[in-house]
C-alpha cells in the first residue's frame, strides 16, 4: 500500500515536472530568449535603447571594418528580415569571420548602432577534416598567445 | 564479501585499452576538423563524457524505479554507484566544454539554455549525492535519493533538446550528416571506451557499496 502510494507520488511529481517544463518550453521561447534576432531588435524601436540585452545573427558578408590599431571593429549583423550595425572594441574571437553566426552583449545605442561589450562566435554542428590543400586551423596556439598582440 | 567477479577486471582492461586506442587515433591519427582546427579534438572527450553521463543518469532513473517497486537493497546501491560516477562524467563534459568554449566562441561560459541546463542536471545530481548523507536509516535514503534520481533523470532529456527547443551559442547536436566519416567512427569508439570506462567505475562502486552495507549490518549487530 505505502509503496504504491509513494510510487504515485512520484509519478505525479514527474508529471508536475513535465507540465513545467511544458511552459518553459512555451514560456521560454515567447519570452525569456537567450538572444534577439535583428528584427525582433529593429521591431523594439527605440524601446530597447540601452537595455542590456544579447544580440544574435550572422555577421554579413562585405560588412567587417576591423582597426587592428585601435581594436576596432564595427560590421552589420543580420538575420533573413533585417540588419543591425554593431561596434565592439577588443580583440576578435579567433573564429570570427564574415558569414559565420554572433552572439553579441551590449545596448543598442541612441544611434541605433549596437554597442558591443562581449562578442561570442557561434559555429556549426559541422566537423570536417581539411581537403586538398588546405591546412587545419591552428586555433589552439591561441590559448597559448596572449589574447591581445602588440 | 569474496573477490570481485574477473568479468569486472576485463571490462577495466578493456576500457583502458580502448581508451588508449581512442586517445590515440583522436589525437594523432584523424585530421582536425579544417574550420577549428587542434581544438576540434576536444569533442573526442567532450561528447562521448556528455553522452555517457546522461547513460549513468538513465541508469539512475532504472535503479531508482526498481527500488520503489522492489524494495531491494540491490537496486539503490546500482542507483547510487551510477549517479556518483554520472557526476564524474558531467563534470568532465562541463570543463571540457569550458576549455572548447573559450577558443571557439570567445568565452568559457554564458548562460545559453544548454550551459544552464548542463549546470543544473550536474548541481541535481551532487544534491542527489549529499541526500545520501543525510540519512542513516538504508531505506528512508534510498526512497528519497530514488525520488530525486527520477526526477533528476527528467532533466536529461531537456538537456539534450535544450539546443533544438530554445535559442542557444551552443551549437545544435552533431549528426553523420554533418560530420565527416572518419571523425564520426573516432567519436564512436571514444564513446565506446567511455562507456566501458564508466560500467567498470559504477560496478567497483556498487561492490564497495555493497560491502559498506554489509559492514554496516554487522556492526549494527556487535554494538
Amino acid at each position: 500500500m505505502k509503496r504504491s502510494k509513494l510510487l504515485w507520488g512520484v509519478l505525479g511529481g514527474a508529471a508536475v515536472v513535465a507540465a513545467i517544463g511544458t511552459l518553459l518550453v512555451g514560456g521560454l521561447s515567447e519570452n525569456v530568449v537567450y538572444f534577439l534576432t535583428p528584427s525582433e531588435l529593429v521591431a523594439r524601436g527605440t524601446e530597447a535603447v540601452d537595455q542590456p540585452l544579447r544580440l544574435g545573427g550572422q555577421v554579413k558578408p562585405g560588412s567587417v571594418v576591423w582597426d587592428a590599431e585601435e581594436l576596432d571593429l564595427i560590421f552589420a549583423v543580420q538575420d533573413s528580415v533585417g540588419e543591425i550595425g554593431v561596434r565592439y572594441t577588443g580583440a576578435q574571437p579567433a573564429m570570427f569571420r564574415e558569414g559565420i553566426g554572433v552572439v553579441i552583449e551590449g545596448s543598442m545605442q541612441g544611434n541605433g548602432v549596437f554597442e558591443a561589450t562581449n562578442l561570442m562566435v557561434k559555429h556549426s554542428n559541422e566537423y570536417k577534416a581539411p581537403h586538398g590543400d588546405s591546412i587545419p586551423g591552428t586555433m589552439y596556439e591561441s590559448i597559448i598567445r596572449p589574447e591581445v598582440e602588440e | 564479501m569474496g573477490r570481485s567477479s574477473p568479468l569486472v577486471g576485463w571490462l577495466g582492461g578493456a576500457a583502458l585499452t580502448l581508451m588508449l586506442i581512442g586517445s590515440a587515433i583522436g589525437l594523432f591519427v584523424v585530421a582536425a576538423d579544417a574550420e577549428q582546427g587542434e581544438v576540434q579534438r576536444l569533442m573526442y572527450v567532450h561528447v562521448p563524457a556528455a553522452w555517457t553521463a546522461f547513460v549513468a543518469f538513465f541508469m539512475v532513473f532504472i535503479g531508482s524505479v526498481l527500488y520503489l517497486v522492489q524494495r531491494d537493497p540491490r537496486a539503490d546501491r546500482f542507483a547510487a554507484a551510477c549517479a556518483e560516477v554520472g557526476v564524474v562524467f558531467i563534470a568532465l563534459t562541463l570543463v571540457t566544454g569550458m576549455l572548447w568554449g573559450k577558443p571557439t566562441w570567445g568565452v568559457w561560459w554564458t548562460w545559453d539554455p544548454r550551459l544552464t541546463t548542463t549546470a543544473l542536471l550536474f548541481a541535481v545530481f551532487v544534491g542527489y549525492l549529499a541526500i545520501r548523507g543525510f540519512s542513516d536509516d538504508p531505506d528512508r535514503r534510498a526512497r528519497w535519493s530514488a525520488v530525486v534520481g527520477i526526477l533528476g533523470f527528467i532533466q536529461v532529456p531537456i538537456v539534450y533538446l535544450s539546443v533544438v527547443w530554445w535559442r542557444t551559442l551552443h551549437q545544435p547536436p552533431s549528426s553523420p550528416r554533418s560530420v565527416s566519416s572518419e571523425i564520426l567512427w573516432t567519436w564512436m569508439l571514444n564513446f565506446l571506451a567511455f562507456l566501458l570506462l564508466f560500467s567498470y567505475l559504477a560496478a567497483r562502486r556498487a561492490r564497495l557499496a555493497r560491502l559498506e552495507a554489509e559492514l554496516e549490518e554487522r556492526e549494527a549487530y556487535d554494538v
